[in-house]
């Protein structure tokens, strides 16, 4: 492999694993803060995928899809949060599996309703259409390159917001140990209620920055919940830095296991997976269970 | 992974036609409906939820058209329909294709997309008898080692689809050619009789890549074939994997240098979400948008009039299922009791189809022209036919 055709794959697994890192950083901070394995991430991912589909097509603005497309999962999370998540603190995991498995039954079903069963796509906003020309004959989308700077533009307000902010002191804390942090008297309704919106919000955005170089279709949040899944235990549960480096690792591990391994691509995650758990347990950056 | 074990599980037992409901679901202790006059019981196990939702819906449409057109009789006898959806789960099809069979005692089955589910399907038409007709999974095993008299297919085998594309390729001076396809049984079969006409004809297949199933991330692989530079690509992908690699495959600049072919379900159903990005893609199947014969062009008005939507080659495949239900019946004067001669008839069965004649080899698979199409003005247009009357080797099966 000559040093371009390694520059390229880097781009590549570069591109792939900020994308992850997009969707899964909203994964880990429900997990992390709120205790509540939310298996309706992917169906919020496709749902926003399909929302940008449904308010660009209809607007013909691929801008007010991406903000109304977040405005909207993000009033429906609070509302989710407020109805039932809320009820789900504390109690044990399989009420918390059953209850976002059913969400995504039902949120598949309302896409259903909504959009149909069709395959999609979403024409990328005016100025991100063009190519850019890599090597002789290999170029590379615009839009690509957009979404790299887009997702290292979330990834650091991400990290100022939860590093150097009140409101992520008080997620930090809660991640860490929340009874302490609630006798020290804070309260965690509202912080909750935020989280849990922030969160679909993140997988929503996911979706639709993702939707205009990939396709809108149904199955499309199934192998992008288990990733990001993966993308959360493998970085430690509830922290951003460890979602980070999870997923670039995930985008490293896969483009090039794709290159050099491709009999064994399909696993090599897993294996990846496997091999930082025997190594730490809690993840990388994750931390003992108290 | 699996990519079905968060999918919709809801199991939709539905009557088909008003008035047959009860008929339907209720299991029936007494005698079976076999007596003429009784409706004739068609089993739809077809995908009616989840990624080939749309083409269950398709082929059902298809098959309904048929028996409407026959005033909803085919060879005298009223036809019943149990509809059921197979979710395109492979784990749940025995169950399903057992209770089609036993409990709700059809006469016959159809279905069905999903080439897992059928598989297990011939599984149990095989042990208890059963009628089946396949109106899309290609599986070469059904038609080949797993054949069997009670079991049809209408649609194809995926050896029949991309063989005829192996000369298709060369002989427009092709010589290095690398192939991209997911990991699965499908793509190994369709990209492998491509490959094994290609090479017979001394054609060089540079390196097979492989994405698993169904996975959708190309990058990798597309920055390959980039530094591999084949004279020319050869694919195989379906639905949403199809339009994301059509688009990713044009984002990359490839389709400038390297022209892309591939079989005909990377640009089936898919070509109006992939756009531009589809022209000038070359693929083979055994059907093209603008057959211009006249039981295409009268199938595509009825199909439309029925349902407002554009005719494809699923809706084919379900409507020559019930042609040839029809042929069946008409032979026995509707009686399916009479089980051998009806099967005889099938058999002999010679279709105008919309895609053009039809007639069937010892092991139930479709004869039937293969034509390279050409994606141009968002339509998959015919070229020529790439091969007339194609038949598959039905390799392995005993029928005779």
């Amino acid at each position: 492999m000559d040093l371009a055709t390694f520059g390229v794959q880097l781009l590549n697994a570069l591109q792939y694993g900020m994308v992850l890192f997009l969707v899964a950083s909203g994964l880990t901070l429900v997990f992390g803060i709120l205790g509540v394995i939310n298996l309706a991430h992917g169906a919020f991912y496709m749902l926003g995928a399909y929302l940008a589909y449904g308010i660009a097509a209809a607007t013909g603005s691929f801008w007010l899809a991406l903000i109304g497309g977040v405005a909207i999962a993000f009033v429906v999370g609070l509302l989710l949060e407020n109805v039932f998540i809320k009820r789900l603190y504390g109690r044990d995991h399989l009420a918390q599996v059953l209850l976002s498995f059913g969400l995504i039954l039902v949120l598949d079903e309302v896409r259903q309703l909504l959009f149909g069963k069709d395959v999609h796509s979403v024409a990328p906003p005016q100025g991100f259409g063009g190519t850019i020309q890599l090597t002789d004959n290999l170029s590379y989308s615009v839009y690509r390159l957009a979404i790299c700077v887009f997702c290292l533009a979330m990834a650091a307000a991400i990290f100022y917001v939860i590093q150097r902010t009140k409101i992520g002191m008080i997620v930090r804390a809660g991640a860490e140990n929340r009874e302490m942090t609630r006798a020290l008297g804070i309260s965690f309704d509202t912080v909750n209620r935020y989280v849990f919106a922030v969160g679909i919000a993140m997988a929503a955005l996911g979706g639709i920055v993702v939707s205009p170089v990939s396709t809108v279709f149904p199955g499309m949040g199934d192998s992008m919940l288990i990733l990001s899944f993966v993308v959360v235990v493998l970085g430690g549960i509830g922290s951003i830095t460890g979602a980070a480096i999870g997923a670039l690792l995930i985008g490293l591990t896969d483009t090039f296991g794709k290159v050099f391994f491709p009999s064994v691509s399909s696993i090599l995650i897993y294996v990846l997976m496997a091999a930082v758990l025997l190594w730490r347990p809690n993840g990388i950056l994750g931390r003992r269970e108290v | 992974m699996s990519s079905h074990r968060f999918r919709l599980t809801r199991r939709a037992l539905l009557s088909g036609a008003a008035g047959t409901a009860t008929l339907a679901v209720t299991p029936q202790i007494f005698s079976p409906a076999i007596a003429q006059g009784a409706p004739l019981k068609v089993g739809l196990m077809l995908p009616y939820t989840g990624t080939f939702a749309k083409l269950g819906q398709f082929i059902d449409n298809g098959f309904r058209l048929y028996v409407e057109q026959q005033g909803g009789k085919l060879g005298g006898r009223e036809i019943a329909f149990v509809q059921l959806d197979d979710e395109s789960k492979p784990e749940a099809a025995t169950d399903n294709m057992n209770r089609l069979v036993t409990r709700d005692k059809v006469d016959l089955v159809l279905g069905t997309v999903h080439s897992g589910v059928a598989m297990a399907m011939v599984k149990v038409a095989r042990d208890t008898n059963s009628l089946l007709i396949i109106p899309n999974a290609g599986a070469n095993d059904a038609t080949g080692p797993q054949c069997a008299p009670n079991i049809f297919r209408t649609s194809f085998s995926n050896w029949q689809t991309t063989y005829p594309a192996g000369k298709v390729l060369f002989d427009a001076g092709i010589k290095n050619v690398a192939t991209i396809t997911w990991r699965y049984t499908a793509g190994a079969e369709m990209i492998g009789a491509f490959k094994e006409n290609f090479e017979k004809l001394g054609g060089k297949v540079v390196e097979d890549l492989t994405v698993p199933f169904p996975e959708v991330e190309f990058q990798a692989l597309l920055t390959r074939i980039a530094t591999l530079k084949p004279d020319a690509v050869f694919s195989f992908f379906a639905g949403g994997g199809a339009v994301k690699f059509v688009k990713d495959y044009a984002a990359a600049g490839l389709n400038k240098t390297i022209p892309l072919y591939g079989a005909g379900f990377l640009t089936d159903g898919t070509i109006a979400a992939q756009g531009e990005a589809a022209n000038g893609i070359k693929t083979t199947l055994h059907y093209a948008d603008n057959l211009d014969n006249p039981a295409n062009v009268a199938f595509l008005k009825a199909f439309k009039d029925k349902t407002k939507l554009d005719g494809d080659i699923y809706a084919v495949q379900g409507y020559d299922a019930g042609a040839l239900l029809d042929i069946g019946l008409k032979a026995v004067g509707g009686d399916a009791g009479a089980r051998d001669k009806m099967i005889a008839a099938m058999g002999a069965a010679k279709i105008d189809s919309p895609r053009g004649p039809l007639s069937f080899n010892k092991a139930h698979n479709p004869i039937q022209n293969i034509y390279l199409r050409e994606v141009k003005n968002g339509r998959n247009e015919m070229v020529k036919i790439a091969q007339a009357a194609v038949d598959d080797p039905a390799r392995g099966c005993k029928l005779s």
